[in-house]
């Protein structure tokens, strides 16, 4: 295994314990903005996608790497604005109240 | 300076990760929830921003156009769907993501493979594999997510889609993959194979999800989520970029936790849902041998109003139904009607009410109803034997019984709301139909049970209407 390898394994299984981590401790009122917000976040390989139009030396390539740019910036865009538009509600109440 | 851009590369990398991690670690609390999402949606800009330095890109056009065209669509449903369609929405855009990985990964070994024309020597079996793997997740993950949406939207049947042979077309499916898959990664097939299995898991993704009923929908998505988490981390080992390695392991690990959240919710095991087919038998099943004397008691929004009015405690336990009538500010309105008559109100919040978790707490909060009116499943139970009044507004599994009481009933073992100890019960409903589980429920025909049936906002309008006359 080269070592480049390695450390891709390495990194694949750190972040897999902070990915429980951070998470585990989520109330389930939240679990619905949650998977939404993580939604977004895979949206990452847009990045990927990118790479591939971006260095595409062929027609196939172009039309490959331009419908991943379309989809991923999709997924990307769609899913924060998806959550923000959920949290936004979850906004505090207090404001409500009329001042004393 | 090649170097100096690598290291803004590195650095601006190791800055987005950090910022996603904080960004979901502020997610986890309601009062940060919106800046955590903030915070990561800062740490893909920079991702993606400094993305652009890499030398290896030669052209920007196609990336900005794509970015313009993908940005301008996903922004404009973001923004226009429905609160109550938030569900399909999150699946349509886990489907993107999927089908990207899955492009991605097809596209980068055609790419690897031109380089050295008829030979595959180029490609390391490291980076083949997780070719194959990207593909095939992505492909699963695409189709899957259409599917899920699809059963959401009721563009396709909520029901479980059988058809004789259909675990073993989808075994051979797999295999199919598995045998072409193993050839690609070890260098024994070429580009043909690689799309093959693009196709195969393209059909494999749509033919897994088919069958599973739309109650157990938040649960698929949450694995579809966590696999497109997985199939951007195996996109990150083909390109060596550890941005996406880490992010979609992010992703990837705490999908999966949510997946077994929500399951243990439920009291299912995972591949229960996957593979249980959930209600396509049972309907037959378990309806024969409860109908018998079985009666109903209808009852008039009048006398809602009326038994509502004059009760000291009325809990609401919001369900499917309220999302489908869009009812969630007329039955914030009635709730407050009540308060001004001296009536605590409550609203009782099981864990899979709705077509996700918390999804009754995101309706609810558009409608401004404060969180401390929502108690969730085990603060409410206990009340119920002191509560005057149930309102249950398009619920049915999560309040059925059985799933207490009948060791034959496929859901037993569920925790549900103790809804049948209140005093009272007033259920509304559009029709006699089932739940999503597809089984008889017997809070329905209970003594202390009154059905209003009809279109939930209509009905609460009707009994809003009524107390205001009382």
């Amino acid at each position: 295994m080269s070592n480049e390898l390695v450390l891709g394994i390495y990194v694949f299984i750190l972040a897999m314990f902070v990915g429980f981590e951070v998470i585990a401790r989520v109330p389930s009122v939240l679990h619905t903005p949650l998977m939404s917000a993580t939604n977004a976040i895979h949206g990452i390989v847009v990045l990927g996608a990118m790479l591939v139009a971006g260095a595409a030396d062929t027609p196939l390539l172009h039309a490959l790497g331009f419908i991943a740019v379309v989809f991923g910036a999709a997924n990307v865009f769609g899913g924060f604005v998806v959550t923000d538009r959920m949290l936004e509600m979850f906004r505090k109440k207090e404001q409500e109240k009329p001042d004393a | 300076m090649p170097d100096l851009r690598a290291s803004a590369i590195a650095v601006s990398y190791i800055v987005a990760a950090i910022l996603f991690i904080f960004g979901l670690k502020r997610l986890s609390s309601p009062a940060t929830a919106r800046s955590g999402n903030r915070v990561a949606a800062a740490g893909m800009t920079l991702a993606l921003g400094a993305t652009l330095l890499d030398q290896q890109i030669l052209s920007f056009w196609s990336i900005a156009v794509g970015t313009l065209i993908g940005a301008g669509i996903g922004t404009y449903f973001a923004r226009t769907v429905q609160m109550t369609a938030m569900p399909q929405m999150v699946a349509l855009f886990n489907g993107m993501g999927g089908a990207t990985a899955a492009l991605v990964s097809v596209a980068e070994y055609l790419r690897l493979r031109a380089g050295d024309a008829g030979s595959t020597a180029v490609v390391t079996s490291g980076e083949a594999t997780s070719i194959v793997l990207g593909t095939v997740i992505g492909a699963v993950s695409f189709t899957g997510s259409i599917v899920a949406f699809g059963k959401l939207q009721e563009l396709l049947s909520g029901k479980p889609l059988q058809f004789p042979m259909q675990r073993l077309l989808n075994a051979l499916l797999l295999l199919g993959i598995g045998v072409l898959g193993a050839a690609v990664a070890t260098g024994s097939a070429g580009t043909a194979a690689l799309w093959l299995i693009f196709v195969l898991a393209l059909a494999l993704g749509a033919l897994f999800v088919l069958p599973i009923g739309g109650g157990d929908m938040p649960v698929v998505i949450s694995i579809l989520n966590s696999l497109t988490g997985l199939a951007a981390a195996l996109t990150g080992f083909v390109l060596h970029n550890q941005m996406l390695v880490v992010a979609g392991v992010l992703v990837g690990a705490s999908g999966t936790l949510l997946t077994l959240l929500m399951s243990n919710a439920m009291n299912r095991s995972v591949a229960n849902v996957l593979f249980g087919a959930f209600g396509a038998g049972s309907d037959g099943a378990v309806a024969q041998a409860s109908t018998g004397t079985l009666s109903i008691r209808q009852t008039t929004a009048e006398d809602t109003a009326i038994a509502l009015a004059y009760a000291r405690t009325v809990v609401i336990v919001p369900g499917y139904g309220l999302a489908v009538a869009e009812a969630q500010h007329t039955v914030r309105e009635l709730a407050t009607d009540l308060e001004k008559r001296g009536v605590s109100v409550k609203y009782a919040i099981h864990p899979v009410a709705g077509r996700m978790p918390g999804h009754m707490n995101v309706l609810l909060a558009e409608a401004n109803v404060p969180y401390d009116q929502l108690l969730e499943m085990e603060q409410v139970n206990g009340e119920f034997a002191q509560t005057d009044v149930v309102l249950v507004v398009g619920a049915n599994d999560v309040v059925n019984p059985a799933a207490r009481d009948n060791p034959s009933s496929p859901i037993y073992g569920m925790p549900i709301l103790d809804v049948d100890r209140a005093r009272n019960i007033i259920v509304l409903k559009r029709s006699m139909g089932h739940g999503f589980a597809g089984i008889e429920n017997a809070l329905f025909h209970h003594d202390k049970t009154r059905m209003l049936f009809g279109d939930a906002r209509k009905s609460l309008t009707e009994v809003s209407q009524a107390i205001k006359e009382v």
